[in-house]
């Protein structure tokens, strides 16, 4: 071995090492103030729940994590499988997804708008981005609301126009929380998409453009592989969140249906079993935490692809 | 000849984009308009007046919820965007290490959890130390805004510290220049836009918190979400608008004293 | 507005990070929206004390948080419903109100209560019933009938709001198809978790109401507390409150005192001070409930005195009654019935 490797090898060694310094205070912060009380979590799902609410300490039960999955019916006692559970688990994924690609389809010309500014006007711009979310959820919600009820703003303009004779009911329906979602997550997706944009080298596009390719390809070819790690990035700030969402739903869409977010805050509210509740938001991490692994290994060979 | 490219005017994106801005501040535009209303719901305009801006400024529990919020956002957000900033130069532009992914997961984490799971979490634990030190103050609320703004300001700065490039850093590295001025004259400015949209991000997302503050918040620590949901049951009045109106009016003024300073650096 | 106050409030507030003060303070932890500051600055006048005010949202979050305890919380505010969890896992400090000077102002018929005989824990802070609120411009037949919620009439469906309260619907069914409060009666169940799910698709949402939702006429009829609706009808006079005659749950909201109170003797002031019925009236004055204190409709507005959402018909006195939070076994049964309605 020679005296060269050796200093390579320190050298990459030190740098890990520094690595781990560097990034010390994020993981201490959400050690303390996230991930560790969750251990909590993890203990509660095999307790015995409580008569009303919290568990019996230190009585042990697989009941938790049984129900997640199964159900025993009430009228028959028959053990089947929790059909309500995976519907609304689908209901929260197919809407959290459907929010994820509309705020990209409006989010990704957006933060290319920014990011095509003048240099000086671009955090301008960003700044009126954001704006909006200065304002409180609620407060938001209520104004999305005010547009989009029977005597909204935009049903008395359409009548007024004579474009319709009868207000369309927006409220309460999926659409509405669709609008609410697509509104409150946007930012989410245009910071990051132009964090990335920003830097890109649009010389790039212009000397594809020069030699014939067409815009769409300048685009596919070009811009979204470079960009590819802000879509990463805003997908998943935008699709983990509205997994669990549930002001958004409940105001707009009626509450009607649950969501994941309903239907876990059922179990540590008026359900009162903190088990199950503590077994399903395990079962939902696990399965983002998977899903999220799987979904950055592809981005990023499909980064390496074109890079 | 070919027309020329020009990546400044893609026609339909500058339209999709201004449709954006216009959708987002149309609901603005209504709740600035019922803040001046003189009536008493959001929905029915009854005359101009500045009733509500006075209500709101003479209730004791808007002001002191409004000023926790605008105490706890910054605080935490400027910590989370520290920690995040520092947490994303170690995790980018590396071959893969030993325990990169485990930091990656890690970092992200509070984003994957429900958040009336790390509520009820933090409950528990908060609780529990609360009882042992006898102290009840704001540090719990910051250090829980902080850990879930952290994911929040994180990926935007790595998104964009992945494609940087590198070459300047390593001229200047090169030529002999220490590491803390490469990071803090090449490095930090080439960075910004990331750092500012991740900080930004950070400070929203904990102006809106509710669930998370709902279970930790100790006797008085009122923040204007958590006041707001008490509102949910009863009636919007105007006057929660008037507050919004000043935050945004607020906001404005921030954008346009920051659009004069930086075009004086240009 | 006032920069230097508010510049010198948020430096106070900083500064507030530290420990929070011990002395002349009494910490109030009660619903959302639901204290009027009139009665606290008279109260903080009155004795020199501090008050300061957190909300909570659902008795259940007030209670995971009191059991965990260290947020300094004197005063809770539980319903009647969940009154008993509280005392028997040990939760409040037998203040014995029923001892204090004001205790002779209590109406006799709030005294020996099931869910605090004797009234040893707390004080009644309001009262009210849970009923129908309807259109009457769109909706001409009888308000008093729980059938507005589960057979509803032409008219009305697709403009119905149903509160996300578990128990509360769950009860209303419940009795509406004639049976009693916690019922394991399985073949009941079946039928209320039937009539349910068929109810379902004729409202328009479950939420928790504001009156816009009403005056905006987002709906024409909603399950909805007295309180509420009352204050609905106050500005919108199309609007009247029903008790349904199949049965319907009258709640109490109580003011006691948690065990782990860092201020017990101010929070023992708090509890006589509001049996004063002038005081008591402050506190119908601001929610639009009864209070349970003698004497005090004499300080109440006009308006306050005689509604039909507050003075309880004679007709349909005996059809309310207090509900009682349902066995841990029937809690499960009736989450489940939840989830499938919701599902």
């Amino acid at each position: 071995m020679t005296q060269a490797q050796d200093i390579i090898r320190a050298a990459a060694r030190r740098d890990i090492r520094n690595r781990w310094w560097l990034s010390a205070p994020a993981l201490v912060i959400i050690f303390l103030a996230a991930i560790g009380p969750l251990f909590v979590v993890v203990l509660y799902s095999v307790m015995v729940k409580g008569d009303y609410g919290d568990v019996k300490y230190w009585q042990f039960s697989g009941q938790g994590w049984f129900e997640v999955l199964f159900e025993r019916d009430m009228f028959d006692n028959t053990v089947s499988f929790a059909d309500a559970h995976l519907s609304i688990l689908w209901r929260s994924v197919k809407l959290a997804a459907i929010t994820t690609i509309v705020t990209l389809i409006l989010g990704f010309p957006t933060a290319y708008f920014i990011a095509t500014r003048p240099r000086h006007r671009r955090d301008l711009w960003l700044f009126l981005i954001t704006i909006p979310f200065w304002t409180n959820l609620l407060i938001r919600t209520f104004a999305i609301q005010e547009v989009f009820r029977n005597e909204g703003l935009l049903n008395v303009a359409l009548m007024r126009t004579g474009l319709i004779d009868q207000p369309i009911q927006i409220m309460f329906t999926d659409f509405a929380i669709l609008l609410g979602m697509g509104y409150v997550y946007l930012p989410l997706m245009v910071l990051p998409l132009y964090a990335s944009l920003e830097k890109f080298d649009f010389r790039l596009a212009e000397a594809a453009a020069d030699l014939y390719a067409n815009s769409s390809r300048v685009l596919r070819r070009i811009i979204v592989p470079m960009v590819m790690p802000g879509i990463v990035a805003g997908s998943i700030l935008v699709f983990v969140p509205s997994l669990g969402a549930y002001v958004t739903p409940r105001l707009l869409g009626g509450g009607k249906n649950l969501m994941l977010g309903n239907l876990i805050e059922l179990q540590f509210g008026q359900g009162r079993n903190w088990p199950l509740g503590s077994a399903l938001s395990i079962s939902l991490t696990a399965i983002v935490m998977l899903s999220l692994l799987v979904y950055v290994r592809a981005a990023s060979k499909t980064e390496a692809r074109h890079g | 000849m070919a027309r020329p490219y020009s990546v400044q005017r893609q026609r339909g994106f500058t339209l999709i984009a201004l449709f954006c801005f216009v959708l987002l501040y149309l609901p603005m535009v209504t709740l600035v308009v019922y803040a001046f209303n003189a009536g008493a719901t959001t929905s029915a305009w009854e005359g101009l007046s500045l009733r509500w801006f006075h209500a709101a400024a003479a209730n004791e529990r808007i002001i002191d919820a409004t000023l926790r919020s605008l105490t706890i956002a910054p605080i935490a957000g400027l910590i989370a965007t520290v920690a995040a900033t520092m947490a994303a130069l170690a995790t980018t532009r590396t071959a893969p290490y030993r325990g990169l992914t485990f930091k990656y997961a890690f970092i992200n984490q509070p984003l994957m959890v429900p958040e009336i799971v790390t509520a009820v979490a933090l409950l528990v634990v908060f609780s529990r130390v609360k009882i042992w030190t006898g102290y009840s103050g704001l540090g719990y609320l910051i250090a829980a805004h902080t850990a879930f703004c952290i994911p929040f300001a994180y990926l935007p700065i790595r998104a964009r510290l992945e494609t940087m490039d590198l070459t300047l850093e390593r001229a200047a590295a090169d030529l002999y220049a220490r590491p803390w001025m490469v990071l803090r004259r090449i490095t930090l400015p080439l960075l910004w836009p990331g750092i500012l949209a991740g900080f930004m991000l950070a400070f929203v997302v904990s102006l809106d918190d509710v669930v998370i503050t709902e279970f930790v918040k100790s006797a008085g620590q009122e923040t204007l979400p958590t006041y707001m949901l008490g509102q949910l049951r009863r009636q919007t009045t105007p006057e929660m608008n008037a507050i919004s109106t000043v935050f945004l009016g607020l906001s404005v003024a921030i954008v346009t004293l920051f659009f004069f300073l930086s075009r004086k650096t240009d | 507005m006032r920069p230097y106050l508010t510049a010198a409030s948020g430096l106070a507030l900083i500064a507030s990070i530290g420990p929070a003060q011990a002395e002349g303070v009494l910490n109030i932890f009660n619903w959302g929206d639901y204290t009027n500051p009139d009665l606290i600055t008279k109260f903080e006048e009155t004795y020199d004390i501090k008050v300061t005010i957190t909300d909570f949202d659902s008795n259940d979050t007030a209670l995971a948080k009191a059991r965990q305890g260290g947020n300094d919380f004197d005063i809770v505010v539980p319903t009647s419903t969940s009154m008993p969890i509280w005392i028997a896992e040990g939760l409040l400090l037998e203040t014995r109100p029923d001892q204090m000077e004001n205790f002779r102002n209590m109406d006799p018929r709030w005294v020996d209560v099931p869910f605090d005989p004797g009234r040893h824990y707390s004080v009644p802070w309001q009262w009210g019933t849970t009923g129908v609120t309807v259109n009457t411009e769109v909706y001409a037949g009888d308000p008093n009938t729980s059938a507005i919620f589960f057979d509803p009439p032409e008219e009305l469906v697709g403009k119905i709001n149903i509160v996300p309260e578990m128990n509360d619907v769950l009860y209303m069914a419940i009795r509406y198809l004639g049976g009693e409060a916690c019922t394991t009666d399985m073949e009941l169940l079946r039928k209320v978790r039937d009539k349910l799910v068929e109810a379902r698709p004729k409202w328009v949402s479950m939420d928790y109401t504001n009156i816009d939702r009403f005056t905006a006429d987002d709906y024409a009829a909603a399950m909805n507390w007295s309180g509420g609706s009352l204050r609905i009808r106050l500005v919108d006079p199309r609007f009247v409150y029903g008790y349904p005659k199949e049965g319907y749950p009258i709640w109490m909201d109580n003011v006691a005192v948690l065990k782990s109170a860092p201020n017990v003797e101010n929070a023992r002031l708090f509890q006589n001070f509001i049996m004063d019925p002038e005081n008591a009236a402050l506190i119908s004055a601001y929610a639009r409930y009864a209070n349970g204190i003698m004497g005090s409709e004499a300080f109440m507005a006009d308006d306050m005195k005689t509604a039909p959402e507050i003075v309880i018909p004679a007709e349909f006195a005996d059809k309310g009654e207090f509900t009682e939070a349902c066995a841990p076994e029937v809690t499960a049964l009736y989450t489940k019935i939840w989830t499938d309605l919701l599902k």
